[in-house]
């Protein structure tokens, strides 16, 4: 099977390895897939609590290198945009961008699963302690 | 010698001709044309000696007689030719074959079609080191066992079944006995009488002769094996394969086992030192990585692995300019992973992260350096992607963890 240049290029130069701390309130997290099944991403978002826009994005990926493009392609979006626009991906548009064959739309499903997952974390952070979110935010 | 990539290490899925065999080819495309079957001319009389001379050469090699040398287009169709022929020609006596979950699908999906018609398969499950005993296959057989069908060494991980004591509980039971030694065939000593089988199935391309050829013993004495054919027509090869003969192939597969028969125990021992090289070259500098499959009992040139952690065709991907195979489920049409290696009872995990390595004739120790060195460097680097490598560090049991997808 022969990969696109772009999902070279990801596996590559992977964008936005690493991890941010995911007990801090303003990190969402999102941990989909499973071991077993070939394929678990982890990817993380850093939220302004004020703005609620994205100003880090980071992933670790094991599976295939579409799964790694996938979601490292996710991260770069992900970053700039509102919780809400984040939302708005598709994996379709993964596909698109990555030029993904038919055996490796579920590498941009679960991307886009991840970014859901990611936000959702954030989100019940937040309705979970606002107060909570404040002070952790002052002492940073 | 200088480094040529990319480097071939895939030589169970099939070996670059040796250019010996070629030359000996070479005269039987243009020259020495003729049909075999040409009773009654030069032209045939030359292609059935080159014939005649192809059959002693492989009958050398595995200890047989050159009539019982069935030449076919490879061990897929040997196989099929085997097990089909001898359920339709033994089917009165009774409707039971036993087989082994980890044989190839060219054995599996034949027994599955016998299945269909009304046979009755036995799979019989391997330890978690590949193989099974004597004692699995006696205790499988019954009254109506008409066939055992074990393969030699397994094409993904290496392992060599106790041929000779199975054979052995066959001939004892007076149950016909077919090995597929495609793997084992110029690699391991293969002696039709010691080991006790009645029918093999071999091919060309896996020692270093043309694709499209293959062989099948069928023993002629104690027992004599009869076969329904599955091809019918001019009554080639005693009947159970008629086609006119592939003299090019035939020649480069009699000229490839001439050349194990002279060469396979220095070879063995220079893969063997070869496959312990990159073993030891990974394992010793790699934590959790696992041996999939017996330790010993297995090809000098197999190594499969797991790298655990890490995807297999991500990690195919890092080591691109060298061409291996993975039990990866995305490296394979069905999505699944490698059934041999579930059949081992290697976790699907582990299974999603192995690589098959096959050393082979061309091989060099310069290229199993260079090997380590981009493996060992790829394997880090995604683990360093890993979450679950890191979850690992962090103390985690991956397998207590709640997974949210299922892809």
């Amino acid at each position: 099977m022969a990969y696109s240049e772009k999902v070279v290029d990801h596996y590559n130069n992977p964008r936005n390895v690493g991890s941010l701390d995911k007990k801090a309130a303003n990190v969402g997290t999102g941990l989909v897939g499973a071991p077993e099944c070939g394929d678990v991403m982890k990817l993380q978002i850093q939220v302004n609590p004020e703005t609620h826009v994205i100003e880090d994005a980071k992933f670790k990926t094991f599976g295939c290198g579409s799964a790694i493009a996938s979601s490292s392609l996710a991260t770069e979006w992900l970053k700039g945009k509102s919780v809400d626009e984040a939302l708005q991906i598709k994996n379709t548009e993964i596909v698109k961008e990555l030029n993904l064959p038919p055996v490796k739309i579920h590498c941009s499903v679960l991307a886009e699963d991840a970014i859901k997952a990611a936000v959702r974390d954030f989100q019940t952070k937040q309705t979970e302690g606002d107060v909570k979110l404040e002070e952790a935010v002052v002492g940073a | 010698m200088a480094l040529k990539l990319p480097i071939y290490m895939d030589n169970h899925a099939t070996t670059p001709c040796d250019p010996r065999v070629f030359e000996a080819m070479r005269p039987y495309f243009t020259e020495i044309f003729g049909n075999a079957a040409s009773r009654n001319h030069a032209f045939g009389w030359a292609a059935e000696e080159a014939v005649d001379h192809a059959r002693k050469q492989i009958a050398e090699l595995i200890g047989a007689t050159a009539k019982e040398i069935i030449f076919t287009s490879g061990a897929t169709e040997s196989d099929n030719l085997a097990i089909k022929g001898v359920a339709d020609m033994y089917y009165e006596k009774g409707d039971h074959i036993i087989t082994v979950v980890t044989e190839h699908k060219a054995v599996l999906d034949t027994c599955k079609k016998l299945e269909k018609r009304g046979f009755k398969v036995t799979y019989l499950p391997v330890g978690s080191d590949g193989l099974i005993t004597p004692d699995d296959v006696k205790n499988a057989i019954t009254d109506k066992t008409i066939l055992v069908s074990v393969m030699m060494a397994n094409n993904e991980i290496g392992v060599i079944q106790p041929i000779a004591e199975i054979g052995k509980v066959c001939k004892e039971r007076g149950v016909l006995f077919h090995t597929d030694a495609t793997q084992a065939l110029g690699k391991v000593p293969f002696n039709v009488n010691a080991l006790n089988v009645d029918l093999a199935s071999f091919s060309a391309h896996k020692i270093y002769g043309p694709k499209g050829v293959g062989g099948l013993y069928v023993r002629r004495k104690n027992p004599r094996v009869m076969l329904v054919p599955m091809i019918d027509g001019g009554g080639h090869e005693r009947g159970m394969r008629s086609g006119t003969l592939n003299i090019t192939g035939i020649v480069g597969l009699g000229k490839a086992c001439e050349l194990a028969t002279q060469e396979m125990q220095e070879e063995n021992q220079r893969l063997f030192s070869l496959r312990e090289r990159l073993r030891t070259g990974i394992m010793d500098e790699l934590p959790d990585v696992y041996i999939n499959g017996h330790a010993t009992e297995r090809l000098a040139g197999n190594l499969n692995i797991s790298f655990a952690y890490v995807e297999g065709e991500s990690l195919l991907m890092g080591i691109n300019d060298i061409a291996v195979s993975s039990g990866s489920a995305c490296t394979s049409a069905s999505l699944e992973p490698s059934y041999v290696l579930k059949a081992l009872g290697v976790g699907e995990e582990l299974a999603h992260s192995s690589i098959r390595f096959g050393l082979g004739r061309f091989n060099t120790v310069e290229e199993v350096d260079y090997t380590i060195g981009r493996v060992n460097e790829a394997v880090n680097r995604l683990r360093e992607l890993s979450p679950l490598w890191e979850m690992v560090q962090e103390g985690v049991d991956l397998s207590k963890v709640q997974w949210a997808g299922e892809h």
